[in-house]
């Protein structure tokens, strides 16, 4: 058991580290996710978590909003 | 805040996303599966040439896969912001398989892949060839999920809306997962993907051999590729055939809107090719096409098998048809109108501690309930999706599709006969299939998505009440900022895959 955890943590690691290609892409992988991360946290707020405390308030609110639709909030323009 | 106006911009940014990843998925979804072959090639016959053509390949995946790495999970951000309505009102559902993708088949994928690349030296060759076809499988896997979704979008099926909670809720499994729309798209997304990366075997070994280089793993590969794709092809032709008997039933107006059909017809034609009218709308009596080519009856037999069936037009949808029992739009915006005021009057009555009647309005609800959708559009015009994208795009995808295993049975033939590499067109015309293949499987889900307007819900939630409420503002400046990072990634995808295949497998 613990060999196989050697050596599976050894395939991590040697792999890992002889990447040549790899690393750039790596690199890519993360600066992407940190970017992405940052882009989400400043302007992707879940609307009805940031704007409503509870379940009851979040389902009141779309409630209200599916029984006084909006004037023009149908398809698209033909 | 100008609602109207978010609604076109968060269909945009969502769109820009959308499309975004497509780019990446196919080739995922088809060249692992492809890697594998060209490994079992290897492991069987021993042939070292294999390997270093099952490496390549293994490559150019590795670096799709990374550039293609979390561009999804963006969607799932966007629901929250953007479309926070829908994300409430369908979380039962929607979540499940999302959440069966990320678990499941994310860390299928995630585990193997490691194995698949470092692995070559430290384990056996049968481990990590069984490592290299689960990462094929473990990628198709997360295709499922995320089409179980999209299916459920388009046939929205084993549910029930709890007035409560303003919320679908799950009432069976099964019908969600087994639903024949999801099934359906499964099938069709996956073929159509693998056509997509077996135009780009084809099409990239195709440049090694008018190049003058890497002749003998460029053959090799183009060999499998082909074959590959023209099983792809033919799954693609049979299901095709099921999609549109499946649309034609769950959403004639897309089926209708697909072929630019406005008035009705039995023995309807199917129409291979056209010109849509640009001045004709929905309801007038002008001509539907500038100039068309038809096939007479082949649309009635595809959409009801029956080579007399009674196929509805835009107009039948729209407006009602008594003679061939079709309601229209302006009969179910009246069902949905009392769906909604039902809703408002359940609401007030149990405020109110009415039991009786919030019980009569609730039974009054259900009666219409399936026309909920409808009562939130103010014209039966309304009920149709953008006719010219849904009938261009679906022919784009068709004429395409239907060039693409042709493509293969000549390369077949020319490789067979052994002249491949001095057949200079041929390798030409194979390399802009490549890109010819992105643009129809973009086709693909541009009808799927644009063909279900105004729906976010088919029949039950419009988009316009999926959006949520906020200025345009942000959604504008996030789509702007999207589609700068998504060039930039996008380049250097190409620059790195370009360096990549200047490398060449014999390196």
């Amino acid at each position: 058991m613990i060999s196989q955890v050697t050596r599976i943590t050894a395939l991590y690691r040697d792999g890992f580290r002889s990447m040549v290609l790899g690393r750039l892409l790596w690199k890519i992988i993360l600066v992407k996710l940190l970017i992405m991360y940052a882009l989400v946290k400043l302007f992707f707020p879940n609307y009805l978590r940031t704007n409503f405390a509870t379940d009851q308030a979040r389902a009141a609110h779309v409630m209200t909003t599916l029984i006084k639709p909006h004037s023009n909030n149908v398809g698209l323009q033909h | 805040m100008d609602f109207l106006s978010t609604v076109p911009w968060a269909r945009a940014q969502f769109a820009l996303t959308a499309m975004y990843h497509w780019i990446f998925v196919p080739l995922t979804l088809g060249l692992s599966f492809l890697v594998a072959f060209f490994e079992s090639i290897y492991v069987k016959t021993g042939n070292e040439e294999w390997k270093k053509i099952t490496r390549f390949w293994m490559t150019l995946f590795g670096i799709n896969f990374a550039i293609g790495v979390a561009t999804g999970i963006i969607m799932e951000f966007e629901f929250g912001t953007n479309w926070s309505n829908y994300s409430w009102m369908v979380g039962d559902i929607f979540g499940a398989p999302l959440a069966v993708e990320g678990i499941f088949a994310f860390f299928i994928e995630a585990t193997f892949f490691a194995v698949m690349f470092f692995g070559w030296t430290r384990v056996s060759k049968g481990f990590h060839l069984f490592s290299t076809w689960m990462v094929a499988v473990g990628s198709n896997l997360s295709a499922l999920w995320i089409l179980i979704a999209n299916g459920w979008m388009q046939f929205p099926t084993g549910m029930a809306f709890n007035p409560d909670k303003a919320r679908f809720e799950m009432q069976n499994i099964w019908d969600i997962f087994l639903s024949p729309v999801a099934l359906s798209k499964f099938v069709h997304a996956t073929s159509s993907s693998f056509i997509v990366s077996a135009l780009f075997v084809v099409g990239i070994s195709a440049l090694f051999l008018l190049q003058g280089r890497h002749l003998k793993a460029a053959k090799r590969s183009m060999a499998v590729a082909a074959v590959f794709g023209l099983v792809a092809s033919l799954f693609v032709i049979i299901n095709g055939d099921e999609s549109a008997y499946s649309v034609a039933q769950r959403q004639p107006m897309k089926l209708a809107a697909m072929e630019g059909l406005f008035d009705g017809a039995t023995r309807a034609p199917l129409t291979a090719i056209g010109i849509i009218n640009p001045l004709k709308n929905v309801g007038d009596a002008g001509p539907d096409f500038l100039a068309s080519v038809k096939v007479p009856g082949l649309l009635s037999l595809l959409a009801t098998r029956q080579i007399d069936g009674f196929v509805p037009g835009i107009n039948d949808l729209a407006y009602g048809n008594p003679e061939h029992k079709v309601v229209g739009a302006k009969q179910r915006i009246a069902n949905g109108t009392l769906a909604v005021k039902d809703l408002a009057r359940y609401k007030e009555t149990k405020a109110k501690g009415d039991t009786q009647g919030a019980t009569q309005a609730l039974a009054s609800f259900k009666t219409h309930q399936n026309d909920l959708g409808y009562g939130y559009l103010e014209t039966p015009e309304a009920a149709v999706p953008p006719v010219a994208a849904t009938f261009y795009s679906f022919h784009l995808m068709v004429i395409l599709g239907t060039l693409f295993p042709l493509l293969f049975l000549v390369v077949l033939v020319r490789l067979y006969k052994g002249d491949i590499e001095k057949c200079t067109l041929l390798n030409k015309a194979a390399f802009v299939a490549l890109f010819f293949g992105y643009i129809a499987s973009q086709a693909g889900w541009v009808l799927a998505e644009v063909g279900r307007q105004p729906w976010a819900i088919q029949d039950l939630l419009p988009v316009g009440v999926a959006v949520t409420p906020i200025a345009s503002g942000n959604v504008q400046l996030t789509f702007f900022i999207f589609l700068v990072l998504f060039s930039v990634l996008l380049a250097a995808e190409i620059g790195i895959m370009t360096r990549q295949i200047k490398i060449g497998p014999e390196a």
